[in-house]
């Protein structure tokens, strides 16, 4: 059969998009022409628009040539010219589409790994017109994350009752971090669906999101009143905001008291760690003070990055290049763990920077898109299949995606920056920051693209700010790149920052516990050595282009509480993979907060959500990490990055292409350069990552 | 009457098919599609799967002839044998499949042989029993 190629659905018809689900256009990916051909007039049937191809290459052509054309992509498992797991975690990755697998098979084990790859869903052959006509709801769900997670997060988490942190937080925490999200960035659009704390009557929950400036103004009451004897009302009277009651900021209290614990908890596994690893560099150390997240106080102050924050900063998320590609979670590179001691091999990839940290990878074990199984409290998050690899190449742009990292972040779900890379979710690391806007949504579909080098540089000032945009990307499913952002910006304290970053490593890890290293920041930094990197640690990616990557072992905090629910992915998830996101996101979706792999693609989002929103609240943390767990797709994703190939375009292999690191690192220098006040474009959601499920994609 | 006759046999040689296994509801599943936009459809896709199954079938034999048997990618063609046939409806062969994949998953080559031979058989018995069947369902619609 040859292939057939129907761009029925290609135009963006406005009036099938009106009366949605009607119209909506599928890309179907069979190389079974049966199957195709039964698939497309079931599909029509539905009256949707159906493309189809028999070859998974020229799908992923298709994709690329305007990823806006196609609503929907369904793809077989068994490929011949690809496998259907790569497929999906390449379009998680880059095109942050709703991708839903078929097979004839139905063995738990591939359920599992599409839902770590991040596939939103998985059918059975045949397939019934009756499970194709609802497969819309992947589409609106992915595309409204906000509300529909929101209410899902809450909904899940109150179910989930979680880990304590995650579980009262997450509800609240996704908001927080949709919340930040649509602060943050401009371009998003979901800017319309306003649930302002200010206004909590048109919520549709009694919720309270906590923005940035509300959390802000909650950090700054209760350094006012000091953490000891900060209380409820006392806040809520410091804080003198319209609709917020004292149980809202009681539970906010609650929750960053959390936070600071895990952060605390945190710094002492990367002390641990990088005792362990014999770090060379001192920069582990710093990355572990560098990171914004903990510590929502310390970031008070614009351009004051006092010691305190820029300890808990952990920009962790640097590894985000871990994710090399596939590696959709940058799994493995849990913080504190860098088990297995890879961290040589992070050393020497990172190069870039002087300052290499031997970023403690022990992730990349995992490669394999388990991320989420098994995220081993420590590390292995950041498995992300090159690890090794990554870490050379996790250049500069990685280390903004340090923040993503995450993966590590097996604690606190700090969510670096980077690190939320790593969060599984299959998209692939957020940190992957590689910032290349084209791969954005490879690694793993964790974070998009996460503008690694984003918040890198741009610390200073607002470094709550810059965190929460972190979280706010997190939530920020498709968004990524917005969520990279803060948490680059976390890492990437201004100037001024760097030298207190400086400082500032030497503080400590103890108050990050992302990524201990976060060398990487410092290289954006310029001056100072920061490292700001890579909490990440993502083993593999962290290669810090920027020279000091240390790697730390990221993202302990973060990842940690992510328990990546692995759902079919999205899968995975699409994912599953996800386990890079810090929070186990599933690929972009929201962090999965200690769910474990992100199961569930929509669970997924609103776990993400929660991880997010957690980390947000903690940090005020830049390093959000990326959210983008993609688990998806999930899961997820478990084909190992390997099929980097496919991600990058520009870089048939390895995971994260050098090439993408280039970029990053070039935005990076530029963020430095740039005000540090100003947001730089990455920022904007340029490296979205997207939330690939469950990045299994390892 | 003739085309009473026809309509008659159709509607008990369809029946036997579905009450002797051969087929399951994705076959209406298909007949479902098939409308005034798409009159052919059931042949047209019964007509691909005969043609694709074919060279399956031969790529299987070839790996089953092969020394030594690589079961993955007997795992693989098996795969996408019973993702076509059971997308047609094909109940009998599709189970001779499921089982055919229990023994290349043990690795076990005789029993991969002969549950083939029993894939084979069916897909054959349904192909004749489809090409009478739609023969005269043509005749049937043609006389109508």
């Amino acid at each position: 059969m040859t292939m057939e190629e129907k761009l029925g659905g290609s135009n963006g018809e406005d009036g099938g998009r009106d009366r949605f689900p009607i119209g909506m256009r599928v890309l179907a990916v069979d190389d079974d022409p049966i199957c195709l051909k039964v698939l497309e007039n079931l599909l029509r049937k539905c009256q949707y628009h159906v493309t189809t191809t028999n070859q998974a290459i020229t799908a992923l052509k298709m994709l690329r040539e305007n990823r806006n054309r196609y609503d929907l992509v369904i793809s077989d498992v068994n490929m011949p010219d690809m496998d259907g797991f790569k497929l999906l975690e390449l379009v998680g990755l880059e095109m942050d589409l709703p991708v839903i697998m078929l097979s004839a098979h139905s063995d738990t084990k591939l359920v599992m790994k599409g839902i770590t790859h991040g596939a939103c869903d998985y059918l059975l052959k045949p397939v019934r017109i009756e499970e194709l006509k609802n497969i819309w709801q992947h589409v609106v769900r992915k595309k409204k994350p906000d509300s529909k997670d929101q209410i899902n997060a809450s909904n899940q988490d109150k179910s989930r009752g979680g880990t304590g942190e995650t579980g009262p937080t997450s509800s609240s925490s996704d908001q927080k971090v949709s919340k930040k999200r649509k602060d943050q960035s401009e371009d998003e659009d979901e800017e319309g669906d306003d649930n302002g704390h200010e206004d909590p009557s048109t919520q549709k929950k009694p919720r309270v999101v906590w923005s940035v400036e509300l959390h802000r103004k909650f950090v700054s009451a209760v350094n006012q009143l000091g953490l000891e004897k900060a209380v409820p009302k006392k806040i809520l009277d410091l804080m003198n905001v319209d609709g917020l009651t004292r149980e809202n900021v009681a539970s906010h209290l609650q929750k960053y008291r959390l936070y600071l614990k895990r952060l605390s908890s945190v710094a002492t596994q990367q002390a641990n760690m990088v005792a362990a690893l014999g770090s060379k560099d001192p920069s582990y150390l710093r990355m572990g003070s560098l990171d914004g997240f903990g510590d929502f106080r310390t970031l008070t102050g614009p351009g004051r990055i006092s010691s305190a924050s820029l300890s808990s900063y952990q920009p962790g998320g640097l590894f985000g290049r871990l994710n090399s590609s596939a590696a959709l979670s940058l799994r493995g590179i849990s913080s504190g763990v860098i088990q297995s001691g890879h961290s040589q091999t992070l050393n020497n990839p990172i190069n870039g920077f002087g300052k290499i940290q031997p970023a403690v990878v022990p992730a990349n074990q995992n490669q394999n898109g388990t991320l989420f199984q098994g995220i081993p409290t420590s590390i292995n998050q950041l498995s992300q299949n090159k690890p090794t690899n990554h870490f050379g190449e996790f250049n500069r742009g990685n280390d903004p995606n340090a923040f993503g990292v995450a993966t590590n972040f097996q604690d606190a779900r700090v969510t670096v920056g980077g690190s939320s890379n790593t969060l599984p979710v299959s998209s692939g690391n957020p940190l992957l920051l590689q910032s290349n806007t084209q791969q954005t949504q490879h690694s793993g579909g964790a974070f998009g693209n996460q503008p690694s080098s984003l918040g890198v540089t741009s610390l200073n000032q607002e470094p709550f700010d810059m965190n929460v945009r972190g979280s706010s990307n997190f939530l920020d499913h498709g968004r990524c790149s917005e969520n990279w952002q803060s948490a680059v910006q976390l890492s990437s304290f201004p100037s001024n920052a760097l030298s207190a970053s400086e400082t500032f490593s030497h503080e400590q890890l103890p108050s990050n516990n992302l990524q201990e290293s976060i060398s990487w920041t410092s290289s954006h930094l310029s001056s100072s050595p920061l490292d700001l990197s890579s909490s990440m640690a993502n083993p593999a990616n962290l290669e810090d282009s920027r020279g000091n990557i240390s790697q730390v072992g990221l993202n302990n905090n973060v990842i940690q509480n992510i328990d990546y629910t692995t759902k079919q992915q999205w899968g995975d998830s699409r994912h599953d993979y996800n386990g890079n996101m810090n929070n186990s996101f599933s690929r972009g979706d929201s962090l999965v907060p200690a769910s474990g792999p992100m199961m569930d693609q929509s669970n997924v989002i609103s776990d993400k959500m929660n991880d997010v929103s957690l980390f947000s609240q903690f940090s005020g943390d830049s390093t959000y990490v990326v959210p983008h767990l993609d688990g998806e797709k999930s899961a997820f994703d478990t084909k190992s990055r390997s099929n980097d190939d496919f991600l990058f375009e520009t870089k048939p292999q390895n995971g994260f292409n050098q090439n993408s690191f280039e970029p990053l690192e070039n935005i990076m220098m530029s963020m430095i350069k740039s005000d540090q006040n100003n947001e730089t474009p990455l920022m904007d959601g340029e490296f979205g990552f997207d939330a690939y499920s469950l990045g299994s994609c390892i | 009457m003739d085309r009473n006759r026809l309509h008659n046999q159709v509607a008990s040689m369809r029946r036997s098919l579905f009450d002797q296994g051969y087929l399951d509801d994705q076959f209406i599943q298909l007949e479902e599609l098939q409308d005034d936009t798409n009159p052919n459809f059931v042949q047209e896709v019964v007509t691909l799967f005969y043609n694709d199954s074919t060279r399956l079938i031969q790529n299987i034999e070839q790996a089953l002839n092969s020394r030594p048997i690589d079961f993955c990618k007997l795992d693989d063609y098996m795969h996408q044998f019973k993702g076509s046939s059971s997308s047609i409806g094909a109940k009998k062969v599709t189970n001779e499949c499921t089982a055919f994949r229990e023994y290349c998953n043990a690795e076990n080559a005789e029993g991969c042989i002969r549950s083939f031979q029993q894939v084979k058989q069916e897909h054959a018995i349904l192909k004749r029993k489809l090409e009478v069947y739609l023969q005269t369902v043509r005749q049937a619609s043609q006389t109508a």
